[in-house]
């Protein structure tokens, strides 16, 4: 404990709060980037997953495929996969782009499945009356549907959005200078591991604690249950 | 000769429907069915459940496909394959379902309004004042800004009524309007359609109310698996059936 406390002027230097700063910058935006895409992606996947349109069916089968596949295999084997498969191509993208690009078809394909099943939550006859008064399939879902579904959304999707900060970690694992990564660079350096990584705790809790207020607020404002 | 074509399609049918068949999930719900529906005319439909009445309406605005026959709307025979023509079909039909189906994210104005605004691209101003005076005449006005769930079975299903007749249609619908209600919220949802009798509003009645579909109709047609058994006026129908498959199914009506 006396060694802890004793290091701590010297572990808050300028350089370490920068060093470990960035790192949670990068945290922060493989989440948030994961999350905008996922979500944008996401409701596209559903959407398409949801349509009736025959000539879309190549697609939807395509859509299906991909969201059982990505949610399947854990993130650390698509950030291999994506990290080995770009070597072999030798496409010269940084190991955050990589891993940006994984954080991305993860999030898709869980975040399509989360909105899926809430466009599914909605009665079939509020599809019915909608299309009896001449609703276009995107006209039914974005006046009737989504606004019904997003209370069965968004505490899932806010939920994910939470394991997400923390999945990001393993993209320390090709080297991306993330947040975990950046502990154990300093652990490494000799400063005490519970010190480092009491701050990296503490640095994940103030990433993860806003964004779940953000989910809460959102599920208030715009999924208020009107029955 | 331009005259006498004009006359001639006044005499034409609002909805001629000859020889449907169609089917969902693989069952037969229509069988080789023939209707027609007269301008003005009020037409009820009766006959046991899974007898193919509901659907029949269903078919109506393009919710379920016809796999032969023909339907034609206003001297337009309607291809279920050409989103022209379900629109169409659609712009001249309304139905209010059985469980009233109203959006449930919206307050009842809304629900009123939206489908004259937004798809149909009228005039706020106007479709909201045809949707107040309409509000009114079903005794809800003081409702506007409620939402469904806070409304009876007996309001939400005149509220469906009212944004079915804010559409403007040719042509009503009405499924089983009543029979997912209380009874004593049948007469509020009766009386208004009563009202709109009264002016002349051409429509399809499915309803198990005998006493309402005898006051109501001009023709009341028997249907059961999926065709029309028989059709005639009410008293002719109810007191002096025909076949005998109406005569078991009247008989079984007056013992309840």
């Amino acid at each position: 404990m006396e060694r802890i406390l004793e290091e701590i002027p010297s572990f808050f230097t300028y350089w370490n709060i920068i060093f470990l700063l960035k790192a949670m910058g990068v945290t922060l935006l493989l989440t948030l980037l994961g999350c905008i895409f996922g979500f944008t992606f996401g409701i596209l996947l559903a959407i398409t997953r949801k349509t009736e349109n025959l000539y879309l069916l190549p697609l939807r089968i395509l859509v299906i495929f991909f969201t059982e596949i990505f949610r399947r295999i854990p993130f650390l084997v698509t950030l291999l996969l994506i990290f080995y498969i770009f070597q072999i191509f030798q496409i010269t993208d940084s190991v955050f782009l990589i891993a940006l690009y994984s954080v991305c078809l993860i999030a898709t394909a869980y975040i399509g499945e989360i909105i899926r099943s809430g466009i599914e939550s909605v009665n079939q006859e509020q599809w019915d009356a909608a299309k009896a008064m001449n609703f276009s399939y995107i006209q039914t879902l974005k006046e009737v549907i989504f606004p019904q579904a997003w209370k069965v959304i968004l505490p899932p999707a806010f939920g994910f959005f939470i394991l997400f900060i923390k999945d990001t970690a393993l993209a320390s694992q090709i080297g991306v200078m993330e947040l975990t990564f950046a502990g154990k660079i300093l652990n490494n350096k000799g400063f005490s591991p519970v010190l480092v990584f009491g701050s990296i705790l503490i640095l994940y809790f103030i990433l993860s604690f806003p964004l779940d207020r953000f989910g809460k607020y959102m599920e208030k404002r715009i999924a208020t249950d009107r029955n | 000769m331009i005259g006498l074509e004009n006359i001639w399609r006044k005499e034409l049918p609002q909805i001629e429907i000859k020889s449907v068949s169609a089917s969902y999930e693989k069952l037969k719900v229509l069988d080789n069915l023939s209707i027609e529906l007269n301008k003005g005319e009020i037409v009820s439909l009766i006959g046991p459940s899974g007898s193919g009445k509901s659907r029949l309406l269903k078919l109506l605005v393009g919710l379920l496909k016809p796999t032969s026959g023909e339907v034609i709307i206003e001297d337009k025979k309607i291809n279920f394959g050409s989103k022209e023509d379900l629109i169409f079909a659609r712009s001249k039909v309304a139905i209010v379902f059985q469980q009233y189906n109203l959006f449930q994210n919206m307050d009842v104005l809304k629900n009123v309004c939206i489908a004259p605004t937004k798809i149909q691209k009228r005039d706020k101003d106007e479709v909201e004042s045809q949707a107040i005076a309409l509000l009114e005449k079903v005794g809800l006005k003081d409702k506007l800004k409620a939402y469904p769930g806070e409304l009876s079975g007996g309001q939400q299903q005149r509220v469906a009524l009212a944004r079915a007749l804010n559409l403007n249609p040719q042509i009503l619908l009405l499924d089983e309007v009543t029979s997912a209600l209380d009874p004593e919220l049948v007469n509020e949802v009766l009386n208004s359609i009563k009202l709109l009798a009264d002016e002349g509003m051409t429509m399809f009645i499915v309803s198990h109310e005998m006493g309402f579909v005898k006051e109501i109709s001009n023709r009341v047609a028997f249907l059961d698996k999926g065709s029309v058994v028989e059709i005639n006026k009410p008293d002719q129908l109810f007191n002096n059936p025909q076949n005998s498959r109406t005569k078991d199914f009247m008989s079984k009506i007056i013992k309840e």
